[in-house]
């Protein structure tokens, strides 16, 4: 229907809010049944949101996806293990330090900590705080996706990491501020969007395929599950270091 | 519109440092390790323009759309006028929020069908699976899934109950589906979690917790807000292993007429 791609692309980033809009709008027309405060604003905001994830996704597919692809798929056939651990942890912490909803989440859980007086109120320290945020668990998606990569050559059934993972979250969490839980929680689920799913399926698959014995299909899965662990722990140890 | 502006080059500039990290790391390995020349350069930098651009329009539209929508929805949906009570009432029963829990799965069951990248993991269940898995049905488990999440995780906000015993109560219900899945869909199962939470559907779902943690009497946002992003992680996990079970159940009860 569309030829040119940024234009489809355009669309499809609308299509992706529109289930969204579509809900909030049938509950302010029928059930709420207010005047929504500021609509300039939001239609405004939900333009910005359009665009930016259609470049966003557009610029994906022209520069990082081909490289890191390619990447993937040179280390899983080259045969060094230490290089190819050292790009999976360098790949989950690159894709997850650049992860956009990371970036907001860990922003407003900054502000909320400021609000709280668990930091400080100035922009500084609020800073750091989201920085550390990010960098925590940007290491833990890092460490996440070398030990699943080391799984896929082992060959190691994926539910011992899963099983430990939910163990070590279980662990952890008499031990961290209670403050720090429910963000720790969220962690796990936001770190695994955009930018993240489709380089490590790739070096999933890339190297079930590169692997003889191993099938793409049932092997190649599962590095995101154990990267959507991870980051519980790592975050909870943040709560309790810092 | 100056501000507006001006407010945007800060938000540019603090995304540059933010994909720094990744521009660094990818063209250090292609430097030192693969030792190649990059294949499209002007390309790759015309892209990586993109990308920059997008991530800053991106967090300016959630500060401006998403996150006040989900605070505006969680506010207008709690109010004493709303829910038809006295505005000094301190203890609201939880059933009087019942908009609330419809509202959160409405929004969970629409954008996880309406997510692409579930409909390419439901494609290639259906063929690992051989069919008795159907894309289909799959993506309403999900979406049920989800939906059921996250209704829960904004009763969990409204009695305002411990967070980790709903998720480890869900982690024990994994574990012991796990003993008794289809081998081949447990990989897949425990990836869906991760799938279903979108780049656009985080931010607002966000919003919406820490509005109701702000909005609902005795609660507290940086205690009760956050965690709905963890329900909806876990519960398709189980819906998933749940229907893979279902399926093989019937699939064998119909084993006579297949080969």
């Amino acid at each position: 229907m569309f030829k040119n791609p940024f234009i489809k692309q355009l669309f499809g980033s609308f299509l992706d809010l529109a289930p969204i809009l579509a809900v909030v709008l049938v509950f302010q027309v029928f059930i709420v049944r207010q005047p929504i405060p500021d609509v300039g604003n939001l239609i405004g905001g939900t333009l910005f949101v359009i665009v930016g994830l259609t470049l966003f996704v557009q610029g994906l597919e022209q520069s990082l996806f081909p490289i890191g692809e390619a990447m993937a798929y040179a280390f899983a056939r080259k045969g060094s293990l230490f290089w190819l651990l050292t790009f999976a942890f360098c790949l989950g912490f690159g894709t997850t330090v650049a992860e956009p909803a990371l970036i907001a989440i860990a922003q407003e859980a900054a502000s909320i900590a400021a609000k709280a007086d668990i930091i400080g109120q100035n922009d500084d320290a609020k800073d750091s705080y989201a920085l550390g945020l990010r960098i925590t668990v940007a290491l833990s998606v890092g460490f996440a996706i070398l030990v699943g990569v080391l799984r896929i050559i082992r060959g190691w059934p994926l539910y011992y990491l899963i099983i430990g993972g939910y163990c070590g979250v279980i662990a952890m969490t008499p031990f961290a501020p209670p403050e720090i839980i429910g963000i720790a929680y969220d962690s796990g689920g936001v770190t695994t969007s955009t930018i993240t799913v489709p380089l490590v399926t790739a070096l999933g698959v890339g190297l079930a395929t590169a692997i003889k014995g191993r099938n793409p299909m049932t092997d190649g899965f599962g590095l995101i599950a154990f990267a959507s662990l991870t980051p519980i722990v790592f975050v909870m140890a943040y709560g309790v270091l810092r | 519109m100056m501000d507006w502006i001006s407010q945007f080059a800060l938000v540019l500039l603090a995304t540059c440092q933010d994909i720094l990290p990744i521009a660094a790391i990818i063209i250090g390995f292609q430097l030192l390790v693969i030792r190649k020349p990059v294949a499209h350069p002007r390309k790759m930098l015309i892209g990586f323009i993109y990308v920059l651009l997008g991530i800053a329009f991106f967090l300016e539209g959630l500060e401006r759309a998403l996150f006040p929508l989900g605070k505006l929805m969680a506010a207008q949906l709690t109010t004493p006028a709303f829910l038809g009570i006295a505005p000094t009432e301190q203890h609201v029963a939880w059933q009087a929020y019942y908009w609330v829990y419809i509202f959160a799965a409405s929004i969970g069951f629409a954008t996880t069908l309406a997510e692409p990248s579930l409909l390419a993991v439901a494609m290639k269940a259906e063929q690992i699976s051989g069919g008795t898995i159907r894309a289909w049905g799959l993506r309403i488990a999900v979406a049920i899934g989800v939906s059921f999440g996250l209704a829960l995780g904004t009763y969990r906000i409204i009695i305002g109950a411990e967070l980790y015993y709903f998720i480890i109560a869900g982690y024990i219900i994994v574990i012991i589906q796990t003993l008794f899945a289809p081998k081949q869909i447990i990989g897949l199962a425990y990836d869906i979690g991760g799938v279903t939470t979108s780049t656009v559907t985080v931010p607002l779902v966000t919003a919406l917790g820490l509005g109701l943690a702000s909005t609902v009497p005795g609660r507290n946002p940086l205690l009760d807000g956050f965690g709905l992003i963890a329900f909806a992680c876990l519960l398709p996990i189980i819906a998933v292993l749940g229907y893979a079970q279902i399926a093989q159940w019937l699939s064998k009860g119909s084993l006579s007429s297949k080969p």
